[in-house]
C-alpha cells in the first residue's frame, strides 16, 4: 500500500464512479415517476456507441456527449410508449429493450471496434492538480466528471424543489389519485423517462469516450443492473446515490490496481468483485419493503403476471 | 397483473384467453418481420434475400432443421426455468448463470473421475447440475422470500458472477494443458457425453426437456400443488390468507427452475460442446427468458414458441456469414416480436 496504489485506485474509482453515478440519477427520476427501467443497460449501450461513433467520425468528443444524451433519451422512448401508453409489464419491457439494443448496437457498432479515438481530454484544475494523491485524482479529469455531483444535486432540486419534481413524485405514488388531482400522469412519466434516457446515454457514452475510449460489443456487462440495484441502496434519493457510485467504483477501482499490480488472484474472481458487492450491500441496505419505496412500485417488484 | 384464466377449466393446458394468444401467434412475429425488414432495408441489406436464407439454412435441408431442434434443447431448459416461478409471479432473470452453474457442477466427475462408467457418470451429472443451479437459484429466491433483494436484480447479478466463474475455471484450475491458450477443459470422456440421435448433433436432452415440460404441465393442471401454484399466481394475498406457504412455495420453484437450467447447461456442454467452454451458451438463457414471456409461461405454448425462436437464433449464423451482419443483429428481430407481445398485452389487461 503506497501513494501510488492508493492515487491510482482512486483515481480510477472517480471514473468508473462517474459513468454509473449518471445512470443511477437517472434511474432515480424514472423510478420516482413510478417505473423500473431495466432497459437502462440498453439505453447506456446506445449511449456508449452512439457518442463514439460520432466521435470518431467528427473528431468532436462533446458532440460525442451530446449525441450520446439525445440517443439514450430517444432509446428510452420506446420504453416509455411501451410501458405507459401500451400499459406492457416493465420488467419484460425493459429486458426486452435491452436485447433490443445488444443487436442495434451491434450493427452500429461493427465498424468501430478496436478503433481508437482521442475521447474527452483530461482538463487541469491549476494548482488543485498539483496536490499529492488527490491531485491527479480529484482535478486533473474530463468534463463529465466535474459535471456529474453538480447534475446529482440539480436532479435533487428538481425532484424535490420544485413544482414538476412534486408532481412526478405523485405520479410515482399512485398514478389514479395523480389523475384525479388533475395530473396528466402519462405526460409526466414521458418526461422523467426523457431525462432519465438522457443522463443514462450520458453514463454509457462517458464509459466510451472519457474511460475506455473503445467501443466494444457489450461493452456495458451488465453496469445498467448495477445502477438499479444501486437507485434501491441509494433509497431512490439521488444524493445517496452517489455513496452507491462511490461503492461501486471503488469496488471496480480497487480490482483494476490488483491486476494492474498483478495480485496473486485470479482477475476473474477480482472481476467478480463489484457484482457481489453491490449484492451484498442490497442485502444489507435494501429492503424491497422500505417506506422510502415509491408506492407505484410496489406492484412492479412484488408480483407480475 | 390478474390471470382471470388462470383457474377457469383447463383446455389442454389453455385458458380461453391463452387459446386466444394462440390465435394472435401469428401476428407479433408477422409484424416484427416487416420491422426487421425495414431496418435491414436501411442498413442497405436486402431483407427478402437474409430472410430467405434463414429459411433456406434451417428448413432447407435436414441438417439445418436437426440444428433447429438442437437450438431448442436449451431454449426449452431455460424456459422453463422462467416458466416455473413465473407462476407464483415471481421474475428469474437468472437463466444464463443457473445454465453456467449447471454446466460447471456437471464437469467436476468427468474431469474429477474420467473413468466412471456411463451408467453412473451420467446420472452423477445430471443430479450435480440440479443442484448447481438449483442452489444459485434458490439463493435467489431466498433473498426474494424474505423481502430482502429484488428477485430480479440479484438473478441478473449473479448472471455476471456465474460467467467470471466459469472464466475463470477453463482459464485456471480447469484449463486443458493441450488446448494451450484456448480457455477450455479437458473433452469428457465417453462414458460423460449424452447418446446422440442418429449421427447428427441431435441428442437425447431433447426428450428431457420435453419430458420436463410435460410434467410441468401435469404438476400444473392435475395435482393439488399446480392448483395452489395458480392460486398464488392469481392472488398472492388471498392465496396467504388461506394458509398456502408462500414462502416455501417461492424458495422451492427457484430452485426447482434454476435445476431444470442446470440440466440444460448439462446437456448442452455434455452432448455438443463435450467439454466446459466459455461460450457454450449463446445467450439461451435470456432467450428462453423471452420464450416464456411470450409463452405466457404456458407449457405448451412453450415447445411452440421455442421452435419459432430457435428457428431465428439459428438464422443467427446464417446471417452471419451470408449477410455480413453481426451475430447479435437476431436479438433485434427477437425483441420486436416480444415489443408487440407486450404492447398488445398491455392494452388487454387494461381493457378487460
Amino acid at each position: 500500500m503506497n501513494i501510488a496504489f492508493i492515487a491510482g485506485v482512486l483515481s480510477n474509482a472517480v471514473l468508473s464512479g462517474t459513468f454509473i453515478l449518471y445512470a443511477t440519477v437517472g434511474e432515480v427520476i424514472g423510478e420516482r415517476a413510478g417505473i423500473v427501467n431495466l432497459g437502462l443497460e440498453g439505453v447506456m449501450l446506445v449511449g456508449a456507441v452512439m457518442g463514439f461513433v460520432v466521435t470518431a467520425q467528427t473528431g468532436n468528443p462533446y458532440l460525442g456527449v451530446l449525441a450520446a444524451a439525445l440517443a439514450g433519451a430517444a432509446f428510452n422512448m420506446i420504453f416509455a410508449y411501451l410501458v405507459v401508453t401500451r400499459r406492457g409489464n416493465q420488467l419484460a419491457s425493459g429486458l426486452t429493450l435491452m436485447f433490443f439494443a445488444q443487436g442495434v448496437t451491434a450493427i452500429i457498432g461493427k465498424a468501430f471496434v478496436g478503433k481508437p479515438i482521442t475521447g474527452l481530454t483530461d482538463l487541469r484544475i491549476p494548482g488543485l492538480a498539483e496536490l499529492p494523491v488527490v491531485g491527479h485524482a480529484l482535478f486533473q479529469k474530463d468534463l463529465l466528471v466535474y459535471l456529474v455531483i453538480p447534475i446529482t444535486v440539480a436532479a435533487w432540486f428538481l425532484l424535490y424543489r420544485t413544482s414538476w419534481g412534486l408532481r412526478m413524485r405523485a405520479v410515482g405514488e399512485d398514478k389514479t389519485v395523480a389523475f384525479a388531482a388533475g395530473l396528466k400522469p402519462h405526460r409526466l412519466q414521458y418526461q422523467a423517462l426523457f431525462i432519465a434516457g438522457l443522463l443514462g446515454g450520458i453514463g454509457g457514452g462517458h464509459l466510451s469516450i472519457a474511460y475506455t475510449k473503445t467501443w466494444q460489443e457489450g461493452m456495458t456487462a451488465g453496469a445498467g443492473f448495477i445502477a438499479v440495484g444501486l437507485v434501491i441502496f441509494a433509497a431512490w434519493s439521488p444524493v445517496r446515490a452517489i455513496l452507491g457510485a462511490v461503492v461501486f467504483g471503488g469496488a471496480v477501482a480497487l480490482q483494476l490496481q490488483l491486476q494492474a499490480r498483478g495480485a496473486n488472484v485470479s482477475p476473474f474472481l477480482l472481476d467478480m468483485i463489484p457484482y457481489l458487492l453491490v449484492l451484498v450491500v442490497l442485502m444489507l441496505f435494501g429492503r424491497v419493503k422500505g417506506r422510502v419505496v415509491p408506492a407505484g412500485l410496489k406492484d412492479v417488484f412484488e408480483g407480475t403476471g | 397483473m390478474a390471470e382471470t384464466g388462470a383457474l377457469a377449466k383447463p383446455f389442454y393446458g389453455l385458458s380461453s384467453r391463452q387459446r386466444d394468444v394462440l390465435l394472435q401467434a401469428v401476428t407479433p412475429p408477422l409484424i416484427a418481420l416487416a420491422g426487421f425488414a425495414a431496418l435491414l432495408a436501411a442498413y442497405g441489406k436486402n431483407p427478402l434475400a437474409a430472410y430467405w436464407d434463414v429459411l433456406h439454412g434451417t428448413f432447407g435441408s435436414v441438417r439445418g432443421l436437426t440444428e433447429v431442434f438442437v437450438i431448442m434443447i436449451p431454449l426449452m431448459f431455460c424456459a422453463l426455468a422462467v416458466a416455473i416461478p413465473a407462476r407464483i409471479g415471481m421474475v428469474n432473470v437468472g437463466g444464463e448463470g443457473q445454465l453456467y452453474i449447471g454446466a460447471i457442477f456437471a464437469a467436476y466427475a468427468p474431469l474429477t473421475w474420467p473413468d466412471l462408467p456411463t451408467a453412473v457418470m451420467l446420472p452423477l451429472m445430471m443430479c450435480a447440475a440440479f443442484i448447481g443451479g438449483g442452489l444459485w437459484a434458490g439463493l435467489c429466491g431466498y433473498l426474494r422470500a424474505k423481502s430482502l433483494v429484488s428477485e430480479v436484480l440479484s438473478t441478473l447479478l449473479m448472471n455476471s458472477v456465474a460467467g467470471f466463474l466459469l472464466q475463470y475455471l477453463v482459464f485456471g484450475v480447469w484449463h486443458d494443458p493441450k488446448s494451450s491458450n484456448f480457455p477450455q477443459s479437458k473433452p469428457y470422456p465417453a462414458a460423460a457425453v449424452l447418446p446422440h440421435l442418429g449421427t447428427g448433433r441431435l441428442h437425447v436432452g431433447l426428450f428431457f426437456a420435453l419430458g420436463t415440460i410435460a410434467l410441468f404441465w401435469f404438476v400444473l393442471y392435475k395435482t393439488r400443488w399446480g392448483y395452489e401454484m395458480r392460486a398464488i399466481g392469481g392472488n398472492q394475498e388471498a392465496a396467504r390468507r388461506s394458509g398456502i406457504p408462500i414462502v416455501r412455495y417461492i424458495v422451492l420453484l427457484f430452485v426447482i427452475g434454476g435445476g431444470i437450467a442446470g440440466i440444460g447447461g448439462m446437456a448442452e456442454t455434455s452432448a455438443i460442446q463435450g467439454r466446459l467452454r466459455p461460450g457454450f451458451s449463446s445467450s439461451y438463457g435470456y432467450i428462453g427468458f423471452l420464450v416464456s414471456w411470450m409463452s405466457g409461461h404456458n407449457p405448451l405454448l412453450i415447445v411452440v414458441i421455442s421452435f419459432l425462436l430457435a428457428v431465428i437464433t439459428s438464422g443467427r449464423d446464417v446471417l452471419q456469414i451470408t449477410q455480413d451482419l453481426p451475430g447479435a443483429a437476431v436479438n433485434i428481430l427477437m425483441a420486436l416480436i416480444l415489443f408487440v407481445v407486450l404492447a398488445r398485452r398491455g392494452t388487454q389487461a387494461e381493457t378487460r
